[in-house]
């Protein structure tokens, strides 16, 4: 029971933390893209329906992907090189991604999907209570790990890491620098893309092989949340996408336990805490204040 | 150093004709300037003279609209900062290209091309830094530390490059008389390696001091040539601005007189990590005295001028006192229903609101003070009476403005100034708090605002400046305090007052004198 609980909380993170990752480097170079919500949604229904088409549940998510990432160049298109709005494009982004998901995915709704199953390393995952827990799970849960380590060694220990963070501190330094703000940019916004298609993917392929309207429920929301909760930091992700995905766990099975509060206001617990956490970290200013890219948000036009 | 086929003997640098235009503005027009080989040349200029513009066309940050660049005699396209540095130019601006949260190491590491380890930029910048005696730790997050530290990340950053060439905009604006010394020692031994340097400046003394030929921008063209060494700072200043200025007169400070101004005692908690806290601030502002806070930037000014103004409450209402009435609870408005006007540092966001016009910038600051004249009932705009008072300010101060009433982003930085000054003056307040109030404003602008200032005090109101202008403040204060680190020293009178004991205690000297309060000073 304990150990069946912890995977699925596993497994209700590891949307989160892929979506929350990329957001993390668009952020850290000083792009503010709310359009998160949208680009999962085209993931995850891309990744349904190429999947079922197919018959192969990776060419649904690598296509996940590959569309995330064409939703984030369009933003960038907007947003960067049009300089319009951030804010603005971003919800634009993301009202267009739900509006042109349930187009796209109305003949797919009810139909049974491809699913990616777990992985099972033998012998490991035989291990009591932390075997499947750790050895057991399915390939993307590894990839989340993997790119949270990856984008944290990249921030901070490369010298392309080094050039993203310095965009998202001062745009116009780093553009005296010599630093190609625009570019660094747009490479941010497509790896944050792809993760956004790749978490969309993970909950139509992986987490519940179907295809429902709006079947993201804000969690693209909470993925960017996530970041400011984290304060821009890799590992803090981690840390918030598995309280998020406890609390999420945690509502459905005190509803399944009949626990007398009625279901609307537990299924809303996660947002409730999300609000709450945010409250909590904005207090403390010297925190956010050092982590948070100073250019986050403001448009670059450079003056030549 | 160099071995190519040109000729060594000819300039290093020199450039023809060289024009930026925006819009209808032309901000350089057909600029021609050469520098030799191991000399400092001086570009002066006053503020908007074209002098920024014109660097940044050489250090490839912008392109020139028309005019050609020869480096080393042959014809070159700067088309980006970093083929200036692979050309061997390295600049180092005024307002700092540094990112806070990066360390030291990792804002230089930026600026190179070679991708080479923390650790390895790190022991270059440190034996850089020891060669040219400009201490430095590489570990450090710039966000922390002070300007002087920050401008020598900035220079070992451009020796890194190993420069011909390097250009330095205005690099003591920001420094203490002591730093700046240590600054030109620090030239001079860059000059003797046969380097070049471009030093733009708007100090007449320093540029006498150090440089050995000088050119002259105004209005975006080259005035004179000069040898620097061989002119006055008189015939300098004649050269930067033409016969605009007015010298400003002032009179002998009358004798025995209330305190209009007074601080006791003031505490502040520091409100964000970039904050200064301030502790224990004494002060007191007499009828009829101008008195002067110098300082370096960020020693805690903005902090101190927000805790005067009211834009922060005190805890005690005895902290400020405002005409012998406690005011340390008030909010600003409170403090200006009491007589007391404020004029903010940032000119555009915080003194006026950019796209409002300067008609309704006016009633802004004044519609609780000056309420029966703007104001019919039912807090209805009297607009004409409005329109009529803006005009008057900018007749008295010589406001020069398109249209009759423009948006406060319309004006240029002098005239703005210039409004916003004038528009706490028209009130006839009896206490006056200004924080730079001629930071960045052309000399004939600066002229007037400080005649301005003068003429308020000698009606009778306390004036307190804040300036990081040394010259200012000897020119218009009867009595100059210190700030440094969050505190503020005693009032030293002008005339025992020298620029060493000031620059020293703007290092954070420990005052000599006696700490006696400014009326028995007198």
């Amino acid at each position: 029971m304990f150990e069946s609980v912890l995977i699925t909380i596993a497994t209700a993170a590891t949307p989160l933390l892929i979506a929350a990752i990329g957001e993390l480097v668009v952020e850290r170079s000083g792009v503010l893209n709310l359009g998160v919500e949208g680009m999962m949604i085209m993931g995850a229904v891309t990744g349904f329906a190429v999947a079922m088409l197919t018959g192969s549940a990776w060419l649904g998510v690598f296509a996940a992907i590959l569309v995330g990432a064409a939703f984030a160049l369009l933003f960038g298109f907007l947003a960067l090189t049009l300089v319009t709005n951030q804010v603005a494009t971003g919800l634009a982004l993301t009202l267009f991604g739900l509006g042109l998901s349930g187009m796209l995915g109305e003949s797919f709704v009810g139909l049974p999907g491809v699913r990616l199953g777990a992985v099972d390393i033998p012998v490991l995952s035989d291990l009591p209570v932390v075997g499947r827990l750790l050895f057991g799970q399915d390939p993307l849960f590894y990839v989340s790990i993997l790119l949270t380590a990856g984008v944290a060694y990249f921030l901070f220990s490369t010298r392309a890491g080094l050039m993203l963070r310095a965009v998202g501190d001062n745009h116009t330094s780093a553009h005296a620098q010599g630093i190609n703000v625009i570019g660094i940019r747009y490479l941010a916004l497509l790896f944050g893309g792809a993760c956004a298609g790749l978490a969309g993917a993970y909950l139509s392929i992986v987490y519940t092989p179907q295809w429902v309207e709006n079947m993201t429920a804000g969690r693209g929301w909470i993925a960017l949340a996530l970041v400011v909760f984290a304060s821009w930091r890799p590992w803090r992700v981690v840390v918030g996408a598995y309280l998020f995905g406890g609390v999420t766990i945690g509502q459905l099975h005190a509803q399944a336990l009949g626990v007398g509060i009625p279901s609307q206001l537990l299924s809303s617990l996660p947002y409730l805490a999300t609000v709450v956490v945010l409250v909590l970290i904005s207090r403390n200013r010297r925190l956010t204040m050092m982590n948070t890219p100073a250019s986050l948000g403001r448009a670059f036009v450079p003056d030549r | 150093m160099q071995t190519t086929l040109e000729d060594p003997a000819g300039p290093l640098l020199e450039v023809r004709g060289l024009t930026k235009v925006f819009g209808t503005l032309k901000a350089c027009e057909a600029i021609d300037l050469t520098i030799s080989r191991g000399e400092i040349h001086a570009l002066l200029g006053e503020n908007g003279a074209g002098k920024s513009t014109f660097v940044k066309m050489l250090f490839g940050a912008l392109e020139p609209t028309a005019g050609s660049i020869l480096w080393k005699g042959r014809d070159v396209a700067i088309t980006s900062p970093s083929e200036a540095r692979r050309r061997g130019i390295g600049m180092v601006f005024q307002h700092f290209s540094l990112f806070d949260a990066l360390t030291a190491a990792e804002n230089i590491m930026l600026s190179l091309d070679d991708p080479a380890p923390a650790s390895a930029v790190a022991a270059r910048a440190r034996d850089l830094s020891r060669t040219y005696g400009l201490p430095l730790d590489p570990n450090a997050h710039v966000g922390d530390l002070s300007v002087g530290e920050r401008q020598r990340i900035e220079i070992i950053r451009c020796l890194l490059q190993n420069p011909e060439l390097i250009i330095l905009d205005e690099p003591t604006s920001v420094l203490t008389p002591q730093e700046a010394d240590r600054l030109f020692e620090t030239l001079e031994r860059l000059r003797s390696e046969g380097r070049s340097i471009l030093y733009i400046s708007h100090r007449l003394e320093e540029v006498k001091r150090i440089c050995d030929r000088a050119t002259v921008l105004r209005h975006g063209r080259v005035v004179a040539e000069c040898d620097p060494r061989r002119e006055t700072a008189a015939s300098l200043a004649r050269m930067m601005v033409g016969d605009e200025v007015q010298p400003v007169i002032r009179d002998k400070p009358a004798a025995a007189r209330e305190v209009l101004l007074e601080i006791r005692d003031l505490d502040r908690r520091a409100s964000h990590p970039f904050a200064v806290p301030l502790a224990g601030i004494n002060l007191a502002v007499h009828a009829g005295e101008i008195l002067g806070v110098a300082g370096v930037a960020g020693n805690g000014q903005g902090e101190f001028f927000e805790a005067v103004s009211g834009e922060a409450l005190q805890e005690r209402p005895d902290a400020v006192r405002i005409g012998g009435k406690d005011a340390g609870r008030l909010d600003i408005t409170g403090r200006r229903l009491m007589g007391a006007a404020f004029v903010p540092e940032e000119r555009l966001g915080h003194a006026a609101a950019p796209f409002m016009t300067l008609s309704q910038n006016l009633l802004l600051s004044r519609h609780r003070t000056d309420a029966r004249a703007f104001l019919a009932r039912l807090g209805i705009i009297r607009g004409t009476i409005v329109a009529r008072a803006a005009e008057r300010i900018s007749a008295a101060m010589d406001v020069r403005k398109a249209g009759d009433d423009p948006e406060a982003a319309a004006l240029s930085g002098g005239n703005l100034q210039k409004f916003v000054i004038g528009r706490e003056l028209d009130r006839q307040p009896r206490v006056m708090v200004v924080n730079q109030p001629t930071w960045g404003v052309d000399a004939g602008a600066a002229a007037r605002i400080r005649q301005a200032l003068i003429d308020l005090a000698k009606s009778g109101s306390a004036v307190l400046v804040i300036s990081q202008d040394l010259d200012e403040l000897f020119e218009i204060c009867d009595a100059i305090a210190v700030m440094h680190g969050g505190r503020l020293s005693a009032p030293i009178p002008v005339a025992e007052a020298t620029y060493e004991k000031i620059g020293l205690l703007m290092g954070g000297a420990e005052p000599g004198h006696a700490a006696a309060p400014m009326a028995e000073a007198v």
